[in-house]
């Protein structure tokens, strides 16, 4: 889970995780909710502590029918902060917010010792060999993000860590993402709309003439946002 | 094995129509079984620039519909006889497409010619992307300025993603077409050189049409300029494309409107 701080002074963009408890309904809904609700009463703590979230991806409900089984739940100790794979439309003002996840994560109602389940080991570094075109966004909160071709103009890196292009960055780079101030960015060469590392950015406007078209790396230090040319 | 090409570009007005009559009209020209198939639906060109428009009796949609048999809505050009047109509606909008009937047109089309080669609208909404859901290859339309180039990466970022071929982990073999070139105004540092929009686009070239008060005369003739000019500038270009589209392996050049600057090389090749 993914939240976005915004506070008015610095304008400053955090992203941070969150281990969150996810619930599938499965139709019928009202059989659901029974059993949930013995689960509750066996094994009811974990669920009155930990957030969840409500994965709709196996029943099809209207934006009442959601209503309803929130407040249902709500009733019974289960606190709703996110909806995951259900229809936009279906969703908006007094409903939790729409939530997307990096993995498919289910928590096996029949095993309640294990109610979060654990982080798989996965790879820390995202290998693209294609060239990033104008619109697609690469999101990988999980650690370093590679590109062996170029990032175009109006295409977005997003990553956890550091991100390493070995063509021309183009486009926007989004380092530490999920609060890594030591990520770095590096690149062949520079023409960049927009740099950022743990929510400082600089746009392009921003960026020393001289070292735009060449091979840099850009870090921060501190609350500033260096960059400089490598060779 | 019949190929289907979709000429696209994101961005309106780079040339996409006049791009598809040209081409269409050199493979036919070459001797290859064409059909060119208008998707621009309720924006329909195709048949103008084609100057059949006094012909069209059923479209496209109608076809999808079962209202007429795809034989009836299918136009053979009076100038080549190995060249038709299949025109899109004029009265209907994109929502008229549905993937299903686009299959079906699309699949009997590939039994009937060597080349299936769809029309785009442009924009990326359901309209663009129906006309390059079942394609084999696309031919990305480009004029050298920045908003162009950009526009045509983001397409080319979508043939990758929503293609029937991408989908099955395929290719779809993409081309470079440059158009309204301006060698002039290319020289004094007004536009994007060829280099920057390959470097910027990293997909092989398939030809450099200069711009030519040729082609707009064509469209207006209802003429595609192959025909109507085939030794001007634009035209050479549009048949050195063609044949390269056949696999031919032709030098890069831009042909220009005199021949004493014919030998103008170009020193790169459509890779």
């Amino acid at each position: 889970m993914t939240s976005v701080v915004q506070t008015a002074q610095s304008t400053r963009f955090v992203c941070r995780s969150y281990m969150a408890v996810v619930l599938v309904p499965e139709p019928p809904i009202v059989e659901w909710v029974a059993e949930l609700e013995q689960k509750i009463k066996d094994a009811g703590h974990f669920l009155a502590a930990s957030p969840v979230v409500l994965d709709l991806s196996a029943v099809k409900l209207s934006k009442s029918a959601i209503t309803h089984l929130v407040a249902e739940l709500n009733h019974r100790g289960v606190r709703v902060m996110g909806l995951e794979n259900t229809d936009p439309a279906a969703t908006g003002e007094g409903l939790p917010p729409l939530v997307r996840s990096s993995r498919g994560v289910t928590t096996n109602l029949g095993a309640p010792e294990t109610p979060v389940s654990q982080p798989r080991p996965r790879p820390a570094t995202l290998l693209l060999d294609k060239p990033i075109r104008s619109g697609q966004s690469i999101f990988f909160p999980d650690g370093d993000v590679t590109v062996l071709g170029s990032v175009s103009s109006g295409a977005e890196i997003v990553a956890g860590g550091s991100i390493h292009i070995y063509g021309a960055l183009r486009g926007r780079a989004m380092a530490g993402s999920s609060g890594n101030a030591q990520a770095r960015i590096f690149c062949s060469k520079i023409e960049a709309e927009l740099l950022a590392i743990d929510g400082y950015y600089m746009t392009a406007d921003s960026l020393d003439q001289g070292l735009r078209d060449r091979a840099v790396q850009a870090w921060l230090e501190g609350n500033e946002l260096k960059i400089t040319a490598l060779e | 094995m019949a190929k289907v090409v979709v000429v696209t570009s994101g961005k309106g007005g780079v040339g996409k129509t006049t791009s598809t009559a040209a081409l269409g009209a050199a493979l036919a020209q070459i001797g290859q079984n064409v059909v060119i198939v208008d998707f621009d639906v309720g924006l329909r060109n195709l048949d103008l620039v084609m100057g059949a428009e006094r012909r069209v009796v059923y479209d496209f949609i109608n076809v999808t519909q079962g209202v007429a048999k795809l034989s009836q809505a299918l136009i053979r050009d009076k100038r080549l006889d190995k060249l038709a047109l299949l025109p899109a509606s004029q009265t209907r909008d994109k929502d008229a497409l549905t993937e299903d009937g686009v299959l079906s047109v699309i699949t009997a089309l590939r039994k009937m010619f060597d080349w299936v080669i769809c029309d785009s609208p442009a924009g990326i909404e359901r309209g663009a992307t129906l006309a390059m859901r079942f394609a084999d290859e696309a031919i990305v339309v480009t004029n050298p300025e920045v908003s162009s180039v950009r526009d045509s990466d983001r397409i080319i970022g979508i043939l990758d993603a929503k293609t029937v071929r991408a989908e099955r982990g395929e290719r779809v073999g993409k081309h470079l077409l440059i158009t309204r070139y301006d060698q002039v105004r290319a020289a004094r540092g007004e536009m994007l050189t060829i280099d920057d929009v390959l470097e910027i686009l990293s997909t092989p070239l398939l030809g450099i049409v200069p711009e030519s008060e040729q082609v707009l005369r064509a469209s207006n003739l209802g003429s595609p300029v192959t025909l109507s000019n085939p030794g001007s500038g634009p035209a050479r270009a549009y048949f050195d494309a063609a044949r390269r589209l056949m696999g031919e392996d032709i030098e890069m050049t831009i042909p220009t409107e005199k021949q004493s600057l014919l030998g103008k090389l170009f020193g790169r090749r459509a890779a």
